[in-house]
């Protein structure tokens, strides 16, 4: 009887143990997928190494404890970005803020740019008429975008292509966008994502920013979108 | 009317090594001059063309709010600043301070900390409410507390392209600089002016 009793409680412990270890590894801190200077000139390594280290750690850092403050770090960020009206700021700043840049950092790469193929481009065309007039349309809601946040290309509940613009670090995940679906494509207009390269000249970042798209993986989230 | 930029009354180096003269060579060569342009492109057949930027901050909407504000806003900021300034209240704001906040000390503390938690690009003011007393308030983007009603008394822009040269991402370190060049002497004028309002 004692021994049954040892034993279920060991084995109760265990599955606490597992089960933290578990919750702890919900949200991971991404590996950047290139070196620091591997998207030179058009984004330097000091701004990369800064943007990675600094500003996209202390979201993630700060992320953690306030998920976990809240008790709901066993939920995935998209479940917290449908209803991130209903908590603090903390957790829609620094969860947004983890998101985004993990996106942003996937969707650029060395030896990328050009445009995209296939499904992707046909729905862009379709979408905006052409390649050129839909990265005339993401420029603009990346240049017009009033003070800090992100310009986006997204896929809605119908499976359309749209572009938008959020404030700050939402984006179309959080049930508080005006225009909501899967994010595909980010772009940073942050000033710390720019500033020590191009200071106050924003439009000469975005306009650069195709020359490290990598639409190959752009593409891949395009068709786990629609799925 | 056409706004022009203010000068600086100071030369861009002057406030070093708080902030670099680079940093005031962009921040009001460049962005603070690009307000003042885009908010002169946008007035012409709008409804404030002969409006006051006063007036476009209580009213205007979109561009012609964020341009007109954010001239004011810089202009109201740099003008606290200087090399040589009282770096302590003095006198009446000095009163009114230690009878809010208990004292310089716990209004620093409490500036600080509206400063430092402002999330994204925005102000951190010091007003006076319409019964005489003081408010700290935050406003994001272009934001003035003149909308609503205050005046204002002190502000600290905490947009990044304010610290981002000398400080990066530390923008605690950039407040903390910002109090070394404050001048309590202009703070303590419109504080004086505004009594009488």
């Amino acid at each position: 009887m004692k021994t049954k009793a040892i034993l279920t409680f060991t084995i109760v412990l265990g599955l606490i143990t597992v089960n933290n270890k578990i919750m702890a590894q919900n949200y991971n801190f991404p590996e950047l997928p290139y070196a620091y200077n591997a998207l030179e000139p058009y984004i330097d390594a000091q701004t990369m190494e800064i943007h990675y280290t600094k500003h996209h750690r202390a979201y993630f850092d700060n992320f953690v404890k306030a998920a976990g403050e809240a008790k709901i770090d066993n939920l995935t960020l998209e479940d917290i970005f449908s209803r991130i009206s209903i908590y603090s700021p903390a957790i829609r700043n620094n969860g947004g803020g983890y998101y985004n840049h993990m996106l942003f950092w996937k969707v650029m790469g060395p030896n990328t740019g050009g445009q995209p193929e296939g499904d992707l481009l046909k729905a862009i065309d379709e979408t905006f008429g052409s390649f050129d007039k839909f990265k005339a349309d993401f420029e603009t809601a990346a240049k017009t975008q009033f003070g800090s946040g992100w310009a986006w290309l997204a896929v809605d509940a119908n499976g359309k292509l749209f572009v938008s613009q959020t404030p700050n670090q939402d984006n179309p995940l959080m049930d508080v966008a005006a225009k909501r679906g899967k994010p595909v494509l980010g772009l940073d207009v942050w000033e710390h994502a720019y500033y020590l390269k191009y200071q106050n000249r924003r439009p000469e970042y975005v306009a650069n920013f195709w020359n490290v798209v990598n639409w190959k993986k752009v593409a891949e989230l395009y068709k786990a979108a629609v799925k | 009317m056409k706004f022009e930029l203010p000068p600086l009354k100071y030369e861009a180096g002057d406030l070093a090594p708080q902030l670099s003269a680079e940093t005031l060579e962009y921040h009001h060569g460049k962005h603070h001059l690009a307000y003042v342009n885009n908010l002169n492109n946008l007035l012409p057949g709008s409804p404030f063309e002969e409006a006051t930027l006063e007036t476009m901050i209580r009213k205007a909407e979109g561009g012609i709010f964020n341009n007109a504000a954010q001239v004011w806003n810089h202009t109201f900021y740099f003008a606290s600043l200087s090399p040589t300034g009282k770096r302590t209240p003095s006198g009446t704001v000095a009163k009114a301070i230690d009878a809010e906040y208990g004292s310089f000390e716990g209004f620093r503390e409490a500036f600080t900390k509206a400063a430092t938690t402002l999330f994204g690009s925005g102000w951190a003011w010091l007003c006076m409410k319409p019964d005489g007393r003081l408010l700290i308030t935050q406003e994001s983007n272009a934001g003035n507390p003149i909308r609503s009603g205050l005046m204002p008394l002190m502000t600290c822009d905490v947009w990044e392209h304010a610290y981002y040269i000398d400080y990066r991402n530390r923008r605690p370190d950039y407040i903390k600089a910002f109090w070394e060049l404050l001048d309590w002497k202009v703070i303590g004028e419109r504080y004086d002016e505004a009594l009488k309002k």
